[in-house]
């Protein structure tokens, strides 16, 4: 115990921790029915850092070539002690960051959480979103499995559909025309260094912003509580917040470890660039929903490409998402009722193709 | 001014060619007056406009009277089919093999069409039992338009054509299986019956692969006759050349040569030749070595090792297999040890083919291999099932851990909160 006092006053004297330590007990977080939905943004940053973590073990395998990153992975799921559990605890995590990040985003929109003066924190949002899609794809390719593989082919064939720039982005992503070494290179280097580069960035600057305009309170509970004061309740955001937090991640945590013990990722069968697509490839299920429109499509809409329709149409609606602040300023009822119902229609779409895209054959 | 002029008058040129070209064709066409009326014909007179227009014939410009002679230009049937114009007419059924033999058989003429063509399709009928038969003036055996078609014959790499290697079989059963038909020769008709029940019909098949035998890779097609007993393990051996090699060097060579006997329809017959199966070889009664061994000879004692090898190291992998399954259903990576044990049926194969040799300890040999093989990958899978429950044991610990961990954070928080309220 002395030695403990000892480290925490040598801490004090050369960090002075007592002064963060001051401020975030001075935070507050509301208490309400919907508080839970806080939770979700703090268990994406959790499954965040359990990726960091789990990433940087599976680099000391990993090798990105075509030669060798099946083998590579193989290798880690195989022979190297408790590989196992970490390639599919990063597999896992992914999948339920990605599931945490939605269900986060659209807490924060049925809640209205984006208004004034949160607007950069949903811009912020809404990129970190972008890049944990990112992550998903990229990362996908590099066990350079068959599946995998041309998954790969035909996601970046979608945004080649772009008019005008959709080849370049194409020769982009690929590193040339095809799925080859130089696409694995290149994908490797986004999901290790780039993406998390700019994730860094995002993620400092949202939670900066959570700092600073604390969290929000639906607008109904917040007319609620100007008519009766006395249900307005606040717990400190250290330790009591944290504390319920830590719980939060303990249970994804159980969760993580089920999930790697019954169900280990699959590494399924070595990608054969000649070998002609295997029937039923689809793509990994958060991106299920647009790949099921775009297969709806027909080739044709008058005179039009069909996907290149759906390309836009879903550039156009990521755009007026994106911008959703900007159209709700909380002023007019009917807006509200109407975004409101947008946001219903887009979740229950969001479901309804995905379902359907793992039903049809 | 006149820039442009050489270009317009080539262009017209090209045109009037073209045109004329055109009307060439359609004149030699519309003046075949052979097809306006054989086409309006009953049988045997008809000739279907469009199986002649598909058939090789028409295809490399052999029209009506390269054959039968007589002038097709004429709409004049005493004209078109007069001795003038030296007509020919359809060749008697007795004469048909000479009367393709002329363009099939010269082989300056043949080149004109297709270089790489055989032309020894006449000299090997010749030699063949229906080209004997036919010598001796029987003429209900087979010629040239009995097994290709007469105006509608396709090349033998056409799907549609009699003598594609899918239709071979049918093609001569339509005379090897008519017990009337074949009566007077005193052969079996059941061929056509045995062959569709064989290993070969199979692959040819169902697993579409062509290079897989039917009748005429066996007995030949114009020289087609059945293969002697001294010479059946020739014809086996062109496909499986290494089990006719080890038979060679093994004692049954001899032993069959001095009883007569075929050396590979012996024990797999002839047409019905079903997939082998280790049950073949062995002392039981379905055995085909018990067909001349009894119990207390050298070939029984045999006989019987080979056959507990073989099974031994069947079951060995069966067992692998299965327990390799079991661990990759759970998710468990046992590719290495799958890929393993692709070694281990290699050296089953490998025994299977050893046995042709009837050499108990060369057998044997690969069959320890494979055991070591198959006792590995076993091993393989039973500690990627171990490793399964360590995994499950080692989760329900850190749930455990956690869930306490959850209760002590529950606590903690409820002190806190309870502390503030007093």
């Amino acid at each position: 115990m002395i030695t403990l006092a000892r480290t925490a006053d040598w801490l004090e004297e050369h960090f002075r921790y007592s002064e963060i330590l001051a401020l975030l007990r001075k935070k507050t977080v509301p208490v309400h029915r919907f508080s839970y939905f806080y939770f979700l943004g703090g268990m994406t940053l959790f499954l965040f850092g359990i990726q960091v973590v789990t990433g940087i073990l599976l680099l000391l395998y990993y090798r990105p070539t075509p030669n060798d990153a099946f083998e590579s992975v193989q290798y880690i799921m195989t022979q190297v002690r408790f590989g196992w559990l970490i390639r599919s605890i990063h597999s896992w995590s992914a999948n339920l960051m990605i599931l945490t990040a939605f269900a986060h985003m659209f807490s924060v929109f049925f809640l209205k959480s984006y208004r004034k003066p949160r607007e950069l924190t949903w811009l912020s949002g809404i990129a970190l979103l972008v890049l944990v899609l990112g992550f998903g794809f990229s990362g996908y390719l590099l066990p350079w499995n068959t599946l995998s593989f041309f998954a790969t082919k035909v996601g970046t064939d979608i945004p080649g559909q772009v008019p005008g720039v959709g080849h370049w982005i194409l020769t982009f992503l690929r590193g040339g025309e095809d799925v080859t070494a130089a696409t694995l290179t290149r994908f490797f280097a986004f999901h290790v260094a780039l993406l998390p580069g700019l994730a860094t960035v995002f993620v400092g600057l949202h939670l900066l912003l959570v700092q600073r305009f604390g969290m929000s309170v639906p607008p109904s509970l917040e007319a609620e509580w100007r008519a009766k004061p006395a249900a307005h309740r606040e717990v400190p955001f250290f330790p009591n917040f944290l504390l319920r937090e830590l719980m939060a991640w303990y249970v994804v945590l159980a969760i993580l470890g089920a999930l790697a013990a019954f169900l280990p990722w699959e590494l399924g069968v070595k990608a054969d660039p000649f070998a002609s697509a295997p029937a039923g490839i689809r793509p990994e299920w958060y991106f299920m929903f647009a790949f099921q429109t775009l297969k709806l499509l027909p080739a044709k809409l008058g005179p039009v490409n069909g996907d290149l329709v759906g390309v836009i149409g879903f550039g156009l609606a990521g755009l007026v998402w994106t911008l959703l602040p900007f159209f709700d300023r909380g002023k007019s009822g009917r807006v509200t009722r109407w975004i409101a119902g947008a946001g219903v229609f887009v979740l229950a779409y969001m479901i309804v193709m995905t379902v359907y895209g793992y039903l049809a054959k | 001014m006149f820039g442009r002029l050489p270009l317009v008058v080539s262009a017209l040129l090209l045109l009037i060619c073209g045109a004329s070209i055109f009307s060439v064709r359609a004149a030699a066409q519309t003046q075949n007056t052979c097809l306006a009326c054989h086409s309006q014909l009953d049988a045997p007179l008809k000739v279907s406009p469009d199986d002649y227009t598909d058939s090789i014939h028409a295809q490399k410009g052999i029209v009506c009277v390269t054959c039968h002679g007589g002038d097709s230009s004429s709409s004049d049937p005493a004209r078109a089919m007069g001795k003038a114009a030296g007509f020919r007419g359809a060749p008697e059924h007795k004469l048909i093999p000479e009367f393709c033999g002329k363009c099939h058989s010269d082989a300056a003429y043949m080149r004109g069409y297709d270089p790489s063509l055989r032309t020894d399709q006449f000299s090997q009928y010749l030699t063949s039992v229906h080209g004997k038969l036919h010598a001796k003036g029987d003429i209900k055996t087979a010629v040239c338009t009995d097994c290709h078609g007469v105006h509608d014959i396709l090349p033998p790499s056409d799907q549609r054509s009699r003598v594609h290697p899918l239709n071979v079989a049918e093609t001569c059963s339509h005379c090897h299986a008519d017990a009337a038909y074949m009566k007077p020769y005193g052969i079996p008709t059941d061929q056509f019956a045995d062959y569709s029940a064989s290993v070969h019909h199979e692959a040819m098949v169902v697993r579409g692969d062509l290079s897989a035998p039917t009748c005429t890779t066996c007995h030949g097609s114009h020289g087609a006759a059945p293969p002697g007993v001294d010479s059946v393990s020739h014809v086996c051996s062109t496909c499986h050349v290494f089990q006719a090699q080890l038979f060679d060097s093994g004692p049954h060579k001899d032993v069959f040569a001095a009883m007569g006997l075929p050396s590979c329809v012996t024990c797999h017959s002839n047409h019905r030749i079903e997939h082998p199966s280790d049950a073949m070889i062995g002392t039981s009664e379905n055995a085909v070595c018990m067909k001349c061994h009894t119990d207390g000879d050298a070939g029984f004692a045999a006989a019987g090792a080979m056959h507990d090898d073989l099974t031994k190291l069947d079951s060995s992998i069966a067992r692998s297999d299965e327990i390799l399954g079991r661990a990759e259903r759970s998710g468990m990576e046992v590719s290495e040890a799958k890929l393993a044990e692709a070694d281990a049926r290699d050296d089953l194969t490998k025994a299977r083919v050893e046995i042709h040799a009837v050499q108990p300890d060369t057998v044997d040999r690969d069959i320890q291999a494979g055991l070591k093989v198959a006792a590995s990958t076993y091993q393989a899978g039973q500690s990627a099932l171990a490793e399964l429950r360590y995994r499950r044991k080692g989760l329900v610990v850190s749930v455990v851990c956690i869930v306490f961990v959850l209760i002590g954070l529950y606590l903690m928080i409820r002190k806190l909160e309870t502390k503030v309220a007093h």
